[in-house]
Order: structure tokens, then sequence, then C-alpha cells
């Protein structure tokens, strides 16, 4: 139960977390609502792992899992942008879809033993920081350290790019942004794809780096579903979400941990093994995401910013938004 | 809607063009479009099935076969499709308003605890009879179901919380409550499931009455296929018959002009969010008392997701998801024998896609134009 390798493991879980909900922040900032996310993270989880027990290279296997993520997204795309269907139904079919070819995918695979992973590796000066040095810089996976480089490249490019202010514009005033020559479809398209390519990553994180092995739709677990309530907390920033994604991840792993000693502040331990109190242990990061869901809605109403104007309409040159 | 827009060009460098327009009318062909949508997608599946190396004739007509075969098979279809149509109505109540009720999964469960809590705490005395402990079940099933179902809808109704995201999570956090009380306080020497219920409080069965019919033996179709029939009736009076179902529809159609008529439409939210969860309280409730007999870890594979399916596929009608909620009992009770086993999904998913796809050839004429 030390908090430094609670934490240190929370930045992995994390990481899972983070590329998945920055996905989805680039492509609900074009206007584009995606809850095909839980989907498209268990096919990037089969395809990755798959991948990897054939040919035993795991840079492959992320790879292949970013194009299986992306090419789900790019069936939302379509559907949503060009057939103007609702995008709640459209993501929602989505999830059962990759969910169910996933599992298709997926038979025979979880017999599958130990399969070459992604290094981890340490940074030599940072990693000797107290307490931040250990947490963030040992031994870690090399996507934890892809992560940290996403969250300051994803926030520069949104918010210091002229791409970043096409898309921000898309995802608040199409019309407008039309008008100006803009290409609503296309970047609606390219940030969904962005999006695909992401969960796809976030779910190659889990079988290649953080959690591997394959164990059917509990590889993933509901963390897709986590993802898009961490988005809305986040207010579609990416700084918020890597907050965010830190704390599930932290929360995630102590619940692991919480029920390995026997004894918890000199009292016997009531989480220990499958005592039923771990039932509500399990509850947890599903409650912390409804308050969090709350908190962010509540601020996003006070504040008047948060989520994108156009977020969830189909733009359809000429006519009034729906 | 404006009446003449401009058509729209999909850029294709071909020597062709195809363009989309809008048409004025919907085509006499429209009201199909949930039959095309099947075909397109057991079309789509099968080549999906053959490229992973399966046999898709063979797996279709095996589902065939173990879901319309005899009279027997008929009966477990119908057994299987009683908490699709529960929970499908659910669904197809709350859309109808434009409320994204994706959380009828544990709506059902917590509506299966309650029902069983009244037998297992006991809330009523052992050996009470059936004609009370069975309307007490669906009290509290339903009771349950509505109480999981006011959380999203008043979180939504007053704070503006997306309702997809709770009504979501509150499945999760139902699954781990059942489970709970299954490994924890109901479990029967350590086994994941309760003991079994009295007799008393178990649904009546076709095969209750094989003495006076011998042709019924052997039928497991119990009343909860009666309670969804009468349930599916109650939802189309509402929704087609009376002053409440028509707010709801105008506010589906339009929440501006509902608001504007000065309707209500928080108290609307949280109401319909209550019954869509009563309803799929009951689907709980009748799995339990008419199936089960005892409440058990994972005794859903997951009606109230498929739910979702049934509610688009039937285009919200209550009547309509009654045909939708036995076809895909077909397909999940047939889907159990086939292997891989994510195949019933993978279909469910694709007929969704096919269905909200062809809405747009319904609003849309494709021209395929020569250019230059």
């Amino acid at each position: 139960m030390d908090p430094i390798v609670i934490l240190a493991a929370g930045v992995g879980i994390g990481t899972i977390l983070l590329f998945a909900a920055i996905g989805e922040i680039f492509a609900e900032r074009s206007g584009v609502l995606n809850l095909g996310v839980e989907g498209m993270m268990l096919m990037g989880a089969v395809a990755g792992f798959s991948t990897v027990v054939s040919t035993g290279n795991p840079w492959l296997g992320v790879i292949v899992a970013m194009l299986a993520g992306g090419a789900l997204s790019l069936l939302h795309a379509i559907v949503t942008i060009h057939f103007h269907a609702p995008q709640v139904v459209s993501g929602l079919s989505l999830t059962l879809l990759g969910t169910g070819l996933a599992r298709v995918l997926g038979e025979g695979l979880s017999k599958a033993g130990a399969t070459s992973l992604l290094p981890t590796l340490s940074i030599p000066v940072l990693e000797s920081i107290p307490v931040i040095g250990p947490i963030f810089f040992h031994e870690q996976s090399i996507l934890v350290y892809v992560g940290y480089l996403l969250v300051p490249a994803a926030w520069y490019w949104i918010n210091r790019t002229r791409p970043g202010l096409h898309l921000r514009a898309v995802g608040e005033n199409p019309a407008a942004a039309d008008t100006l020559g803009v290409s609503v479809y296309g970047i609606r398209y390219a940030y969904v794809l962005v999006g695909g390519l992401l969960a796809g990553l976030a779910g190659a994180t889990i079988t290649l780096a953080i959690q591997p092995g394959w164990f059917g739709d509990l590889t993933t677990n509901g963390r897709g579903w986590i993802a898009v309530g961490l988005v809305i907390f986040a207010q579609w920033s990416p700084f918020r979400a890597a907050v965010g994604a830190l704390l599930f991840g932290a929360i995630g792993r102590s619940i692991y941990d919480i029920q390995i000693p026997d004894t918890l502040l000199g009292q016997p331990n009531p989480f220990k093994e499958v005592h039923s109190l771990t039932f509500f242990l399990d509850m947890l990061p599903y409650a912390m995401v409804i308050l969090v869901v709350v908190i962010g809605s509540r601020e996003a109403v006070r504040k008047r910013i948060g989520a994108p104007a156009a977020l969830g309409i189909p733009y359809v040159r000429g006519e009034r938004g729906r | 809607m404006s009446t003449a827009p401009a058509p729209r060009r999909i850029a294709i460098s071909l020597p062709f063009s195809v363009r989309l327009e809008r048409r004025l009318e919907p085509p006499r062909w429209a009201p199909l479009t949930p039959v095309i949508a099947i075909v397109v997608a057991l079309l789509l599946s099968a080549v999906i099935l053959a490229f992973v190396g399966g046999d898709p004739v063979a797996s279709y007509l095996h589902i065939l076969k173990a879901a319309f075969g005899s009279v027997g098979v008929v009966s477990d279809t119908l057994v299987k499709a009683t908490p699709l149509i529960l929970t499908g109505l659910a669904c197809a109540l709350a859309f109808r308003m434009g409320l994204w009720n994706i959380g009828a999964e544990g709506q059902l469960l917590l509506g299966a605890w309650g029902a069983s809590a009244v037998v297992l705490v006991p809330l009523v005395p052992e050996g009470t009879p059936s004609f009370i402990v069975l309307p007490a079940m669906m009290l509290a099933g339903f009771a349950c179901g509505a109480a999981w179902g006011f959380i999203p809808g008043y979180l939504r109704a007053k704070l503006g919380v997306n309702e997809i995201i709770v009504s979501l999570m509150l499945t999760y956090i139902a699954a781990s409550w059942v489970q709970y009380w299954v490994f924890g306080p109901w479990s029967e020497g350590g086994f994941q499931m309760s003991r079994q219920f009295p007799t008393e409080a178990w649904l009546p069965q076709l095969s209750d009455f094989a003495e006076a019919v011998p042709a019924l033996a052997g039928l497991t179709l119990h009343g909860g296929f009666i309670i969804a029939l009468v349930a599916a009736g109650v939802v189309w009076f509402i929704l087609r018959r009376s002053r409440w179902g028509y707010v709801i529809r105008l506010i589906g159609d339009s929440p501006q002009a509902a608001r504007y008529a000065g309707v209500n439409i928080s108290r609307n939210i949280i109401l319909v969010f209550v019954v869509s969860g009563g309803l799929a309280g009951l689907a709980g409730m009748s799995e339990v008392a008419g199936v089960v007999h005892r409440i058990q870890d994972r005794f859903s594979p997951g009606y109230g997701f498929t739910a979702i399916i049934i509610a688009y596929l039937a285009r919200f009608h209550p009547l309509g998801v009654v045909v939708a909620s036995i076809l895909f009992a077909a397909l999940i009770l047939a889907g159990r024998e086939i292997q891989p086993s994510g195949v019933p999904a993978m279909i469910q998913g694709i007929v969704l896609f096919a269905l909200i796809s062809s809405d747009v050839f319904i609003d849309h004429r494709v021209r395929v134009e020569r250019t230059g």
C-alpha cells in the first residue's frame, strides 16, 4: 500500500483513459459525438493483441490497433456526417458492433499466453526527482511517455494553430466556417478518424502494455464509457482530461491494492480478497464518473463554457440545424 | 425544413457524380426499411462469418431451426422475447421523447433484485399465496427499476446532466449491487446464486397445465409473456391515445414547441424515466419469477442493451417492439450454440447501422449523373 507505487501504476492505467479521452475531445470539438469509444477500444485491443500473437512485433500491433479503431470510426463518420444519422444511435451501434466483432475475432486468443510487450523505460535525470520521479518517470511503458507528449501537443494544436482554429470553428459554428471556405465535412471526417485512431491506441495500451492479455469484453470493462464521461468532466480540455485520467487510474489501481493486506489501519481488512464488501469498491469508479459528470455539467452551466455549440448536430449546407 | 434546398454534392473525381436530393415525401417503401435493414445486416454478417472461417448458411439454418423448429423451441423463443419486449418498451417510451435511457439493463437488474427481496428478505411471510406474492413482486420490481430510472431522469431534468452516461454507469453499479447480494447475504452455500424461491413465487408456466392438456408438457412459456403483452398494449395506449402520450410525442418532435405550449418539460423527463425504468424492472421480475426462480450472477445476457436496437428497429412503436423482440430472441437463443460467441452482438450492431443508414434513402433520392 505504498502510495507512490499505487500512483505510478495509476499513471499506467490512466494512460489508457487519456488516449481515449483526448481522441474523443478531438471528435467532439469538431461537433461529432462518438459514443462508440468502448467498441473502438476493444477492437484496437483485440487487433493489436492478435497481431502480436501472430507476428511477435508489438510496434506492428500498435499500428494495426490504431488502424482498427480508425476503420470503425470511419463507419460512424460516414453515417453521421454524410447520412445525417443521429450520432447517439450510430455511436451505440458502433459500441455493439465493435464489441461483437472483437469477440468474434478474439475467439481463442485468451489462451495465447505471454507475448512480447512494448518496452518500459526510465528517464535518467527526471527519474531522481523525489516523489514525482518514481511516480511518473520510473519504469513506465513507452506509451505512457507518448501520453505525456500528447497532452500539451493536443492543447497546442487545438488552441494555438490554424488547423485547430478551423477545428473549433467547425464545432462551434459550422455554417460560419463553411462561408469562410473551411471544409466542414472534411474536418469532421479527419477528427472522427483521429478519435478512432486514439481509441485504438488506448486498446493497444491495455493489451500490449498495461494489462496484457485478452479477456473478452472484460478487457476494456467499460473504460471507453469512463473516457466519454471524462471528456465532460474535462470540459473538452486536454489538460483537465489528463488530471481526470490520472485520478481514475489511481482509484482503479487502489481498488486492487486495498484487497491485499491483512490489516488496514490496525483493523482486520474488510476488503480482503473476495469479501462481499469488495463489490462496493467495484462500484466506485462508476459512481465517480456520475459525480464528475454532475460537477462538470454544473460548472459548464455556471461558466457558460464547455460543450462545442454544434456538438451532436448534423451539418447540412443551406439548412438550419435540427 | 425548407422546401427546395440545393442538392448536395459528394465530391468524388470520377466520370460521374453522385448526388443526394432531398425528397419532398417519403417513398412508399419507407415502412419496409427495418426488413431491408435486417436482410442487409444478415448478408453483411454472412460475409464476415465466411471471412473468419465460419459457414454462414449452416449458421443461419441453425438459427432458424433452433428458434422456430418445433413447438418447444417456439415456446423457448417467446420466453427469451419476454424480457426483450419489456426492456424494449422501456427504451421505446424514453426514446420517443428524445431521452436516451441506455441503462435499461441496470434497471432490469435492480427490478430483479427488488422482486427477489420480497421472497428472500422476506417481505411477505413464508407460505403467502401466489395471488399476493406475485403482485407484490411485480410492484417491488417496478418500483426498484423506477427508482433506478429516476436518478438519470432527475439529474437530466434538474441539472442538465447527460442521461446517457449516468444511466449507463448506473448499470455497472447495479451489476455490482446484485453481485454483492448473490455472493454475500443471499448466497446459498457459497454459490453465486440465492436459494430457490418457494413455488408460490413462480409465475405460472404452460407446463403447469399439462395434466389438463398433455400437449403443454415441457413448455416453459410463463406468465411474464402475458405481462409483457399487456405492457405493450398499455404503452401503445399511453403513446397513441392519451393526453400524456401526446405531450411525450410533442416534446420528442420539438422540445421548443412544447416549451412554448407551456409543457413542463423537466417533470415529463422525470416521469418518463420513472415509467421507463419501471418497465425494465418488470422485465427483471419476470426473469427471476418466471425463468430462473432465484436470483443469480449474470442471469441477463444483456437484454437491456439489445432493447436499444429493438426499440429503434420498431421505430418506437410498441407493437413493433413485440415483433422485433421475437426476432432478436431467436437470434440470441440460437446464438448461444453458434461459435464464435460474439456473432449475435455483431449482427445486432450491423442491423442498427443498416437501419440508420437506410434513413438517408428515405429522406433523399440518389442521382448518378455523367459529368463533363
